[in-house]
């Protein structure tokens, strides 16, 4: 008989490793699998902070609310947001527990800064690399709770038991030695981040990114969520596409043009800052970054990692010089739909982090929000996914054997199918056509031809091989499997962006520039027998 | 220009690509002249630490480096080689837990500005495997824990919020502060800028508060040479 882990978490990130830490109290055998190795996931990058009111006697939890319901363009989730927000405090000190190093001020209390769409400095931090911090500090306290790390294992497909809608397990293919292999689990959580890498070479997100298990999922009738929704955050490195942290303006930067003339209240949610950024870059001016006024001490002292990069990457110097920006993907607040629970409507399925709808961001998320999310949902999921290990008595893997087979045969016909155009041509105009198409601006015809392109490449992949045939770190074989699904996903995404003929926050329909009453709710999408549904959730 | 990766000669004829970094280079060649070619990336940012490898002879971030004409791009070194620039680096998990780099006990310390600050750096560290590469006495012995473990162990050490120092210093002894010869290698190619040797230095100065010694010291006592006269009877 295989192993049976109780709980088994795909994905390494912030909310991976919460659930992993929250899983162990209620439940022994704990593995997390990821395609990447621990630390490097997107949560590193996340810099600007994390939000929570401390004091409220200065700021309210129904502020906090309420900011996030503003953001959220009414089809935030009342329940959920009151929890996270409800919860955030208690977050921060669980980390601060566990060890990140939050920033204090003079009073030897956590420091907050302001962050745009929010009320009051709530925004506790860690100088600017928060994400990191947080990050490290779990994956420290995840290797004392002796948690077992599966590192570079990409997920090629679930095990289901069909007839009673339940997960099983996962096939894996090994990326270090190319061996195909079935891991099962009572419960498994999917905490595998967002889809924001779709927009290749336009996103501000790791390579990482590709959302394939998102497709994945959908396939075995895992229902989606708000796909439409994507974050472009309004500062990136022109050229790289590097973020710039929200922090650079919370602490006083200015957006400027070319003429040097301010043109937006810098701080309005990041869908309204970005689009006007956009605007003027269409019309052929520049958009900089300027934060000479501020000096250099306060520039090093509270976003270090801001200086560093942006004189590592552009030989600038941020008190000294403007600096070139342009909008990029950067989050995607849509994903697998899940009740308050962390459920999916799969038994024994949970997700949690970016790759989950929690309806907490709604059509556009709150810089300071995403951490707050992965770590409470995450916390949430694995504490669940925890005790409903304690229902399940019996478990049976023979049933299995097959499918294993099927997935090696399917890898098997990628190693001997024509490889007469390359991919990652296809990749690489793939992020271009959905930045331009399904990006800041959206309107049908648009966006029904890059659907209509989509499936010509789909129908084409069968003459799209590969070339390494290797079984040893065969990259060009993993990023061949995340292709294939990229293109599935983006069909969803743009169905999702046609099936919303309204704007609301990051979806902007120049087409149908109002909100409408009857789209004001979140937008769900399944399958089933190969046909996807795009409805909304009234 | 041409650069050389892994043993093979790459020319990059389009001039713009002399501008760029060597991740983005690494990338514009596997897609148009190596599909083979491997290596790891992430966030193209210099924060994730995956993209590490070695640049004529010294470790840099792919995502960070410029690449020049004649440069020689080599795996990461110390650490067993894969694929191409793709090394095996399991290391970190079992050198994190030899080394009790976690907070074990947390205290009930008020936490200060300058408390944070003593860890600030410290917490900088993006685990790329640098310093491993970098470092000699890993590659005389390979049982030696981690420049980076260490580092993070004074992290935590230096942590007003940890109680149990004294695991943390007694699982840094064999194969650990004592065997270093500080000759700074690590701290030349940290990517995050962090004082590793230093680090070092202070968790030896902290072991010796708590009543250790230097072995190496003792080894060279304990030999048979004779230094003539010893009332001490050292």
């Amino acid at each position: 008989m295989e192993l049976v882990y109780d709980v088994l978490i795909i994905g390494n990130g912030g909310a991976g490793l919460s659930a992993a830490l929250e899983a162990k109290k209620y439940s022994d055998n704990i593995i997390v699998v990821s395609k990447t190795t621990p630390t490097s996931s997107q949560t590193s990058q996340a810099q600007g902070g994390i939000n929570a009111v401390l004091n409220s006697q200065i700021d309210s939890i129904s502020n906090h609310i309420g900011d996030t319901k503003k953001a959220a363009n009414q089809i935030g989730d009342n329940e959920t947001i009151t929890y996270m927000c409800e919860n955030a405090a208690d977050t921060i000190k669980w980390l601060d527990d566990l060890g990140v190093p939050f920033s204090r001020d003079e009073n030897n209390t956590i420091k907050k800064r302001n962050f745009g769409g929010a009320s009051f400095p709530r925004t506790c931090y860690s100088s600017d690399y928060t994400g990191l911090k947080i990050l490290h500090t779990l994956y420290d306290t995840c290797l004392k709770e002796n948690i077992t790390f599966i590192d570079e294992h990409l997920v090629l497909n679930f095990i289901k038991d069909n007839e009673n809608n339940t997960i099983k397990g996962i096939t894996v293919l090994n990326i270090l030695d190319g061996v195909i292999s079935q891991i099962f689990a009572k419960s498994i959580i999917i905490a595998s981040g967002g889809y924001a890498g779709l927009y290749h070479n336009y996103t501000t997100n790791s390579t990482a990114t590709t959302g394939e298990i998102l497709n994945i999922a959908l396939n075995i009738g895992c229902e989606l969520e708000n796909m439409e929704f994507v974050q472009f955050h309004p500062t990136s490195l022109k050229e790289s596409r590097i973020l710039i942290s929200e922090s650079a303006r919370g602490e006083g930067g200015y957006l400027i043009d070319q003429n040097e003339n301010r043109f937006i209240d810098e701080l309005k949610p990041r869908d309204e800052v970005s689009r006007a950024i956009y605007t003027k870059i269409e019309k052929g001016d520049k958009i900089y970054l300027d934060l000479r006024h501020l000096g250099i001490e306060k520039i090093k002292e509270s976003m270090p990692q801001e200086y560093n990069i942006i004189y590592d990457f552009t030989r600038l110097k941020l008190e000294n010089d403007l600096i070139e920006i342009t909008p990029s993907a950067h989050y995607t607040m849509g994903g697998i739909k899940v009740d308050i629970n962390s459920k999916t409507n799969i038994n024994n399925l949970f997700a949690c982090g970016e790759c989950a709808s929690n309806r907490v961001h709604g059509a556009n998320r709150l810089g300071g929000n995403s951490l707050l999310e992965i770590i409470t949902f995450g916390r949430v999921a694995g504490k669940n996914a925890g005790l409903n290990t304690h229902n399940i008595t019996s478990f049976n893997t023979k049933d299995y054997q097959l499918l294993l087979l099927e997935e090696q045969t399917k890898i098997s016909n990628i190693y001997t199918q024509p490889n007469t155009m390359n991919f990652q041509d296809i990749k690489i105009e793939l992020g271009k056509q959905l930045f331009n198409n399904v990006g800041l601006y959206r309107e049908e015809k648009k966006l029904q031809s890059i659907l209509g392109k989509i499936k010509k490449w789909i129908v084409s992949t069968k003459d799209m091989g590969i070339t390494d045939k290797s079984t040893i770190y065969n990259t060009d074989l993993k990023e061949y499997i995340e292709f294939k699904n990229m293109l599935d996903l983006s069909l969803v995404l743009i169905t999702s962006a046609l099936n919303r003929k309204e704007s609301r926050g990051a979806h902007y329909r120049i087409d149908h520039l109002e909100s409408k009453k009857e789209f004001e709710c979140s937008s769900k999408v399944s399958k089933l027998d190969n046909n996807l549904k795009v409805e909304l959730c009234k | 220009m041409q650069i050389k990766i892994c043993d093979i000669l790459y020319t990059l004829e389009d001039k713009k690509e002399s501008n760029q970094n060597l991740l983005s280079i690494l990338f514009t060649i596997k897609h148009t002249t190596n599909r083979t070619l491997s290596f790891r990336s992430g966030c193209k940012s210099g924060v994730c630490g995956s993209c590490a490898v070695v640049v004529n002879g010294v470790e840099k971030l792919a995502c960070k480096t410029i690449v020049k004409d004649n440069d020689t791009i080599t795996p990461l070194k110390n650490l067993q080689v894969i694929k191409d620039l793709v090394v095996d680096i399991k290391n970190k998990n079992l050198s994190l837990q030899k080394s009790h780099a976690q907070l074990q006990s947390k205290s009930k310390e008020i936490i200060s500005i300058e408390d944070v600050k003593k860890i600030d750096r410290e917490s900088n560290c993006i685990l790329c495997n640098s310093c491993v590469s970098a470092c000699p006495v890993y590659y005389l012995n390979p049982n030696f824990i981690d420049p980076f473990a260490l580092m993070r162990t004074y992290r935590y050490v230096n942590d007003v919020k940890e109680n149990n120092i004294i695991t943390k210093l007694a699982a840094v002894q064999d194969n650990g502060i004592w065997d270093c010869t500080l000759c700074g290698n690590c701290n030349m190619v940290c990517p995050s800028h962090i004082d590793i040797k230093g680090d070092i230095e202070q968790l030896r100065n902290k072991s010796a508060q708590f009543g250790y010694n230097n072995p190496n010291i003792n080894i060279g006592f304990n030999t048979n040479l004779d230094f003539g006269f010893n009332p001490n009877n050292f």
